[in-house]
Order: structure tokens, then sequence, then C-alpha cells
């Protein structure tokens, strides 16, 4: 990668998985290294069963892999075992998660969505409504702030749990097939949402998806296949401009 | 942000309907707390009422309440000479039944001599006995009114109600009712016509009716209870109780079988409450499975999940138990038992209550803290 005057704010090196143990053991991941550098949105490709979401759990913390190396915003986390003991606080403070549905709490209502990561992160009541209405509105679905998440249509849902991701103003965001319960027009609009958060917010995005149409909106497309890194393409030069909000 | 009360909130019509089967449980649990209490109440009323220092009874029995007791009529003459005796008075205890407008009334009838102890202390309406005959006062459970007619004994005597009572009861329930001392023994002596006209056909001895079942004394405040009571036990042919010692009898002895029967079935209501509460809180969790696996997810600790789970077991108890003790008051005039709910009893119920709920949310709290934050990354359900 030409990433080298930057420091990555994902580094990810001789990384492997393994489920079971003798002649049952199941690679999940093998000796996986990559890099994303702050600005950049990148993709994790690959057939079912590749691995791609054991990744993204292990860099999410949530999965501790078998060996190697996971930075995360220029702190090891892991180098053969994890070296915090609080993943929690870690996944809180540093990384954002969009999941594939929008996971919305059921009982809170659009703003409180939201906020409820601030709140949790140790925010006042009034400066977490305040931060979550100003996310909601970047994200135009401000006018649904009050709205409880089944009266929200897939596109918004998605947009304020996104929104939820930003909230505490993360270096990483992880996204499960974000795009996977939207059609090919409100999956492109949060591609574009996506992209502009990363170069607003200076952080790296890390884009689990198995849908084509949205390739062009990548910077980097990893591919796996067995738990093997296969390809690893640069499809568009890397957004070196970064506005810290 | 209180996530229990949003949660409440946002399912408020299931929370109630749910809680509200757990408020009638609680209620029960209310109702027997006030049972017991009224059953102790009742029988400790009972030897209250006669306002007694000293129960003169038969010898070597624990009368009259405990077991008979059968003394003559005039021991009260002895006894009213005992230095240190400012008063005493006889005292006859006999539960009848009898029929009125076609339906039983059962009463728990203390004979007594009207101007000395061991008559009615405070009525509710009405006026003292005056007359020597057929007047009575009775506690207003027994459903009369002043002036009510009643017939009782085997002759049928009319007995007009001249007084009322309140909270005068047994300790099984009946209302106590006051009559003289002279009408108490005719009732427990009359022999019904025939059955006396077969008496004297067999020249057979008529039973002498100046029997009393115990002498009531009041002790003068100069002179030590203790040392009355021991000039009165020399008398080998009576048995003399301190009221201390009358109110140990009832209170422990003869009603220990239904208060055992009381606190075994509060102790199973409880039991069941806690099962039914832990099994409430359980489901609620699996409900929120998902929500709890996001919240772990974006870095919610594991206190806040507690909490979560734990402030909605307590408002459930705090929402079941007002909500039960609220019915209780309400149907409190109607149960057919006196409840006596004092507010040390009220705050225990509440008390254990909150125990549970607290014990039983384990629970839910296990099954919150084994659920994977990687469960929020599976297909939405």
């Amino acid at each position: 990668m030409a990433e080298t005057h930057r420091q990555a704010v994902v580094r990810v090196e001789g990384l492997s998985k393994y489920f079971g143990q003798g002649s049952a053991r199941v690679n999940a991941l093998l000796d996986i290294n990559l890099e994303v550098y702050p600005g950049q949105v990148v993709g994790l490709m690959g057939p079912s069963g590749s691995g791609k979401t054991t990744l993204l759990n292990c860099i999410a913390c949530i999965l501790e892999p078998s060996r190697g190396r996971i930075t995360l915003d220029g702190e090891v986390v892991y180098d053969d075992r994890w070296l915090k003991s609080d993943l929690r606080r870690l996944r809180l403070d540093k990384i954002g998660f969009i999941f594939q549905y929008p996971n919305l709490l059921p009982f809170l209502d659009g703003s409180d969505n939201v906020a409820v990561v601030l709140h949790l992160a140790g925010f006042g009541a009034a400066a977490a409504h305040g931060r979550a209405v100003e996310l909601l509105d970047y994200l135009e679905v401000g006018h649904r702030k009050h709205a409880m998440p089944a009266q929200l249509s897939g596109g918004e849902a998605q947009r304020v749990a996104i929104a939820r991701a930003l909230a505490n103003r993360p270096r990483i965001i992880l996204a499960d097939e974000p795009t996977a319960p939207l059609d090919s027009q409100r999956a492109r609009i949060v591609m574009d949402m996506l992209r502009r958060i990363a170069v607003d917010q200076s952080a790296a995005i890390i884009v689990v998806t198995h849908d084509e149409m949205i390739l062009d909106r990548f910077d980097h497309i990893f591919r796996l296949r067995d738990g093997r890194l296969v390809t690893d393409t640069v499809d568009r030069p890397p957004i070196l401009e970064a506005n810290v909000s | 942000m209180n996530l229990a009360y949003r949660d409440i909130k946002h399912n408020l019509l299931r929370f109630v309907l749910t809680n509200f089967g757990l408020s009638l449980l609680l209620g029960i649990v209310i109702v027997i707390t006030g049972v017991y209490g009224g059953l102790i109440d009742d029988a400790l009323r009972q030897a209250r009422a006669a306002n007694a220092d000293l129960w003169v009874v038969e010898a070597g029995t624990n009368g009259p309440f405990a077991e008979a007791s059968r003394i003559p009529g005039d021991t009260r003459e002895l006894v009213s000479r005992v230095y240190g005796v400012e008063r005493a008075g006889s005292v006859t205890y006999q539960s009848i039944q009898t029929e009125l407008n076609g339906k039983p009334l059962r009463m728990f009838l203390i004979g007594f001599e009207p101007g000395r102890p061991g008559g009615p202390r405070n009525l509710l309406a009405g006026r003292d006995l005056l007359r020597s005959h057929y007047e009575m006062i009775v506690d207003r459970s027994a459903g009369l009114t002043l002036g009510q007619e009643v017939p009782l004994g085997t002759h049928g005597h009319m007995f007009t109600v001249v007084g009322l009572m309140r909270d005068e009861l047994t300790a099984s329930g009946d209302p106590v009712g006051y009559i003289t001392l002279r009408d108490a023994q005719a009732l427990q002596f009359e022999l019904a016509p025939p059955a006396e006209r077969r008496e004297v056909a067999r020249a057979g001895a008529l039973q002498a009716t100046d029997q009393i079942n115990a002498v009531i004394a009041k002790v003068s405040p100069y002179v030590p209870i203790t040392e009355v009571a021991g000039a009165l036990s020399r008398w080998k042919h009576l048995t003399t109780l301190t009221q201390d010692q009358q109110e140990t009898l009832l209170s422990k002895f003869v009603i220990e079988k239904a208060r055992n029967q009381q606190r075994l079935i509060m102790v199973l209501l409880i039991i069941v409450s806690a099962v039914i509460i832990a099994l409430i809180v359980y489901t609620l969790t699996m409900d929120k499975v998902r929500s709890i696996a996001t919240l772990k997810f974006v870095g919610a600790p594991d206190r806040t999940i507690i909490g979560l789970i734990v402030q909605q077991a307590l408002s459930m108890g705090i929402f079941g138990y007002f909500t039960g003790l609220a019915l209780v008051l309400a149907f409190k005039p109607y149960f057919p038992r006196r409840l006596v709910l004092d507010p040390e009893s009220v705050a225990a119920v509440f008390v254990i209550t909150m125990v549970v709920c607290l014990v039983a949310s384990t629970l839910g709290i296990r099954l919150a803290l084994k659920v994977d934050p990687a469960e929020a990354l599976s297909a939405a359900g």
C-alpha cells in the first residue's frame, strides 16, 4: 500500500483465527494483513464462509483471534492476546458499527437511539440530545427524530443506525452489509453518505458487502477466499484531504 | 436516560396486563398477612376485652379459652375478699348458633355481671345492659341492628340488641355478644322442655345452674399482682392465671395451628410470587436479547444491562404491590374475616416483595450477561 506517510487507523498483521482443534480444526482466517487509513472507505468482499464477518468481528473486538496483531487508532489492542481488559469501552470510544439491519432499540425514538451511545460514553442529557439531533440532520433524517423505529422506513432506520455509529466520533467505522436491505438507489445514497463521513470525520470505514453495484464507492477492496486475503485491489486513489469534525 | 422506564413506557399495556396478575397474587399475600394479623389481634382482644389482671379458673386447667373451666358461682365472693383484689366479676363463655331470617347466626356469648369486670368496654352505638334479662350487646359484624330481637337458647328467648361494638371477634372470626350472667347461665343449663320433663319424671336432680367459667379480678394498683396471684393460688380447687399468661395461652397455643397454617400459606405464596416474577423477568429479558446484544456491541457495560433488568423487576414489584394493596384496601370491608394490616406488616410485605424481585431478577440477569454481542450481527429478528 502507498499510505506509509500516514498512520493507519486499522492495522491487522498476521491475523489468524481457528475454530476447533486437531483434525477438526477449521481455519477461518489465515495470516491476514491489511491497513486502512483515515478518510478511506474499503470493501471486504468474498463468498459466504470466506471469513469476512469473522475478520470484521475480530477488528470490532467481538471475537478473539487465535494469533496475530491488531492495532486500532495507533493502539495495539491484540498481540496474540487481548491487551485491553475493557473491550466494550474500547468499542464505545473508537469503533462505530453499522449492522446489516438497523438494530435500533425498539423502545427508544430516533434521537434517543443515537443519544444512548453518548449517554454510555458519559455525555450529559442535553449534550447527548444536541449531538444526536445534529447527526440526524446531517444524515437528512432529522425530521424523524421523534419517530419510533417501527415507524421508520428501511432507509430512514438505516440512517438513524449510521447516526448512532457516528455519535461518539469514532475513528473506525465497521459496516456489515449495510446496504443489503436497501434497493440500489438507497444503497448508493448510504454509500455516498459513508464516503462523506470518512472524509468529514477522518475515519477509516470497512464495509463487508456482496453488492457488486457499489464497488465504485470503495477506495480499496479486500477480497477473501477460504480465510485468506487473495487480492488487495486499489480501485481508486485514496482521499487524502480529510476534515476532522 | 433510563432504559428500563423507556422500555416499560414503550410496552405499557403489556406491562400493566402482565403485572395485574402479579398484583392479584401480591394482594393475596397482603390478605393473608391481614388475616394473620387479625387472627392474633382477635385472640388477644378476646382476653384484653375483659380488662383483667387475674383470671381465676378451675384447678388444673388453662381456662376459659384454652380449655373448659367450670367453678361455683360464689367463687367471685371468695376472690373479692382476698387482700389486694379491688373488684371481681364472674364470667361465662359459650358459642351459640341460632337462626335469624332463615340464616344461621353464630356468636360467642359472654355472660357478665353488669357493673363488674368482664363486660364490654367501648360501644359503637346504643347503650349498656340496663335490664337483668334478655338484652344483649353484639359486634356489628353479626349483622344485627339496634332494637332487633334474636332468639337464643332451647326455649327461644328473644334477646333485644341494645348496643353495638366494633372489632370484637373471636380468633375463629365469630362475633362476640354480651348478655347478663344470669341469662348466660340459663342458656347454658336450660334444657329443652321435653328433656326437662324427662328429668322430672325420672326424679333426677336438676343441674345446679350457678356455675361460671372464670372470675376476673382487678388488682389494686398498690398491691403487686404476683402477690395477689400467690395468695389465690393457695386455694387448691382453683388456678390463677395472670393476664400475660392468658394472652400467651391464646396467642401462642390456642391459635398456634391456625397461625402456622397462615404462615405456611404465606411462605408458599411468596415462593409462587418469586417463581412468577422470575419467569416474567426472564421472558421480558428473552424479548430483549437482540437489544441487549446491540447495547453490548455499542459498548454498554454490564452494569447498564443489569440496571435495566433490576429496575424493571423492581418496577414490577412496586406496581404489583401497590395495585395489590389498593385492591385489598378497596375490598377489605367485604372480606368475611377481619383483616388487620398494621404498618409494620405492610412494610414487611413490601420489603419481602422487593427482595423477591431482586432475587427473581437474577435469572434474567444471568441470561442477559450470557448474551453474546455478536448476536446483534445475526439476521434481523
